[in-house]
């Protein structure tokens, strides 16, 4: 009976992948602000938070520069992304179909999917570090790379079954669970790390900030890491997410938004998760090293549990679940895009099984600021190649979404952006010695300029369908 | 009725899982009275939220 109930809910799930959203079912804004806040609440800020202060990040460095990076992101989900989204209400693997090509499509959705898997997969690692607590398994540090133990393999693998479980629901089940716990999870990083000040020595608000810069972001790294400034702190905010709005994969989540506003509602992510819940747990960490006089041992569930006990353990296990469940469907959806005909929630299972396969590498965790810098890097051309398609080719007198009318399965000028902009940005890094966490902003002019360039190349070489053209 | 008092109920969850941290920081009571309370928080919270959100709607 439960089985067929499922089976039924299971078949019923419709997302509209290959159609434009219908009216009935936009959303209002109240719904992206939960989802958003809920998913930038999430287990990623228990490790980010944490890899500031090891880092070196100082704290005048930190305030600022997350003001402003937040701020940055959030106008690029209100002016580049959202726009896009609401005037076409497609997927945006179905617009890089139009736009690149069938074939060059698979190979993004490909990079996409993986990218996904991994980060997804990081915050099941995360959520396990919380599951484990009761079995005491030896904590990972910042250098390791690989597994340690049995007992985390097979926490991992249990933790990634229930989130995969939960994605296969659909976007309906993730965004409600997702609303649910949200104002909770914010409320627990805020007491958590309000709890543990006295700690640090700070007995009232004025206490705070001399604390901040002596005891808690103190402007000197950890041994082995590299020093942050300003810079690194500002450009992180505004790329973590790069992959999301500059690179346009949000247009799948907005493509449900009454209007292109509904993207400031990105806001609610950015400086509630992204500031307040970095700061805290940034915070939390410090105990934890003036606990462990600078041990390299880093562990997210373990140090919520030491400030708020059985709540923080579960606050970590959530908030892993409500990052790792729309990243799953999200890569769920890139895969889709490849094989059309298959079901959502047969491919989200799929790539659920990848995503907890990836987790059991505390890698993902351990250097999970470069991970998140190179994934919004490596799809970022993309999107520039949407922006420009949408807006600048019309102008310029070429065809928008040129694999579609001229029916080829490759838009070499679309590939071609993509190739030599990553390559480009790889000169940069290798001859400049300039760091992953800047390439981007170079990076999207770079790909602007080859996109135009490319299009004059190879567009007017192509026969136009005439019955589309 | 109903949909008030899970409101209530929801609410104090929520207020259970942050005002105490701020007693511990004032002083006035224990790290481990705070990780209690916030337990009762979190059950109250996730056990009335669902009830109270979906009567909302």
């Amino acid at each position: 009976m439960i089985l067929d109930k499922l089976t039924a809910r299971l078949k019923s799930v419709q997302e509209y992948e290959k159609e434009p959203v219908p009216a009935s079912r936009h959303k209002s804004w109240r719904s992206f602000l939960g989802m958003y806040a809920g998913e930038h609440t999430a287990g990623t800020e228990f490790v980010i938070g944490p890899l500031f202060v090891a880092h070196g990040a100082s704290a005048g460095d930190l305030a600022f520069g997350l003001l402003v990076g937040n701020l940055l992101a959030v106008l690029s989900w209100a002016f580049l992304c959202a726009p896009i989204a609401v005037k076409e209400r497609i997927t945006l693997y179905y617009k890089l179909e139009k736009i690149c090509g069938k074939n060059l499509t698979v190979v993004y959705n490909l990079v996409n999917a993986l990218m996904f898997c991994f980060l997804a997969g990081s915050m099941i690692a995360v959520s396990a570090t919380a599951v484990g607590i009761p079995f005491d398994i030896p904590l990972a540090k910042l250098t390791d790379w690989l597994p340690s133990h049995v007992s985390w393999v097979i926490i991992v693998l249990a933790v990634g079954t229930v989130t995969t479980l939960v994605a296969t629901l659909g976007y309906e089940q993730v965004s409600r669970f997702a609303n649910i716990a949200s104002p909770w999870m914010i409320l627990v990083f805020l007491a958590a790390a309000i709890a543990v000040l006295p700690e640090l020595g700070v007995k009232s608000i004025a206490d705070f900030w001399p604390a901040a810069e002596s005891k808690i972001w103190t402007g000197v790294p950890l041994e082995g890491q590299s020093k942050f400034t300003f810079w690194h702190v500002m450009f992180f905010a505004w790329f973590c997410n790069m992959a999301m709005h500059i690179g346009m994969a949000d247009l799948s989540i907005f493509r449900y938004a009454k209007s292109w506003k509904a993207g400031f509602t990105s806001a609610g992510g950015m400086y509630v998760g992204h500031y307040f819940a970095w700061l805290a747990s940034g915070i939390l960490y410090a105990v934890f090293l003036q606990k462990s006089q600078n041990s390299l041992e880093f562990a997210p569930g373990p140090i919520a549990y030491y400030a708020a006990g059985i709540t923080g353990a579960f606050c970590v296990i959530i908030a892993g679940w409500t990052t790792a469940n729309p990243t799953i469907y999200r890569a769920g959806l890139a895969v889709q895009a490849i094989i059309p005909n298959s079901k959502t929630w047969k491919v989200t299972l799929i790539v659920g099984l990848v995503t907890t396969t990836a987790a059991c590498f505390p890698a993902l965790v351990m250097r999970l600021l470069d991970f998140v810098a190179l994934y919004g890097l490596v799809l970022m051309p993309m999107g520039a190649v949407i922006f420009i398609d949408f807006y600048i080719l019309p102008r310029l007198g070429l065809k928008s979404d040129f694999a579609e009318k001229a029916g080829i399965g490759i838009n070499w000028a679309a590939a071609g952006t993509w190739i030599f902009t990553l390559a480009a940005c790889l000169f940069i890094n290798f001859s400049f010695g300039v760091e992953i966490f800047f390439l981007g902003l170079p990076g999207w002019f770079v790909a602007v300029v080859l996109y135009i360039g490319l299009s004059y190349l190879f567009q007017p070489s192509k026969q136009l369908k005439p019955n589309l053209s | 009725m109903k949909r008030t008092l899970t409101g209530i109920l929801a609410i104090s969850g929520l207020a259970l899982t942050l005002l105490p941290s701020m007693l511990v920081f004032s002083g006035a009571i224990s790290t481990q009275t705070n990780k209690w309370l916030m337990g009762i928080g979190m059950v109250l919270w996730f056990t009335m939220a669902p009830f109270w959100i979906r009567r909302a709607r």
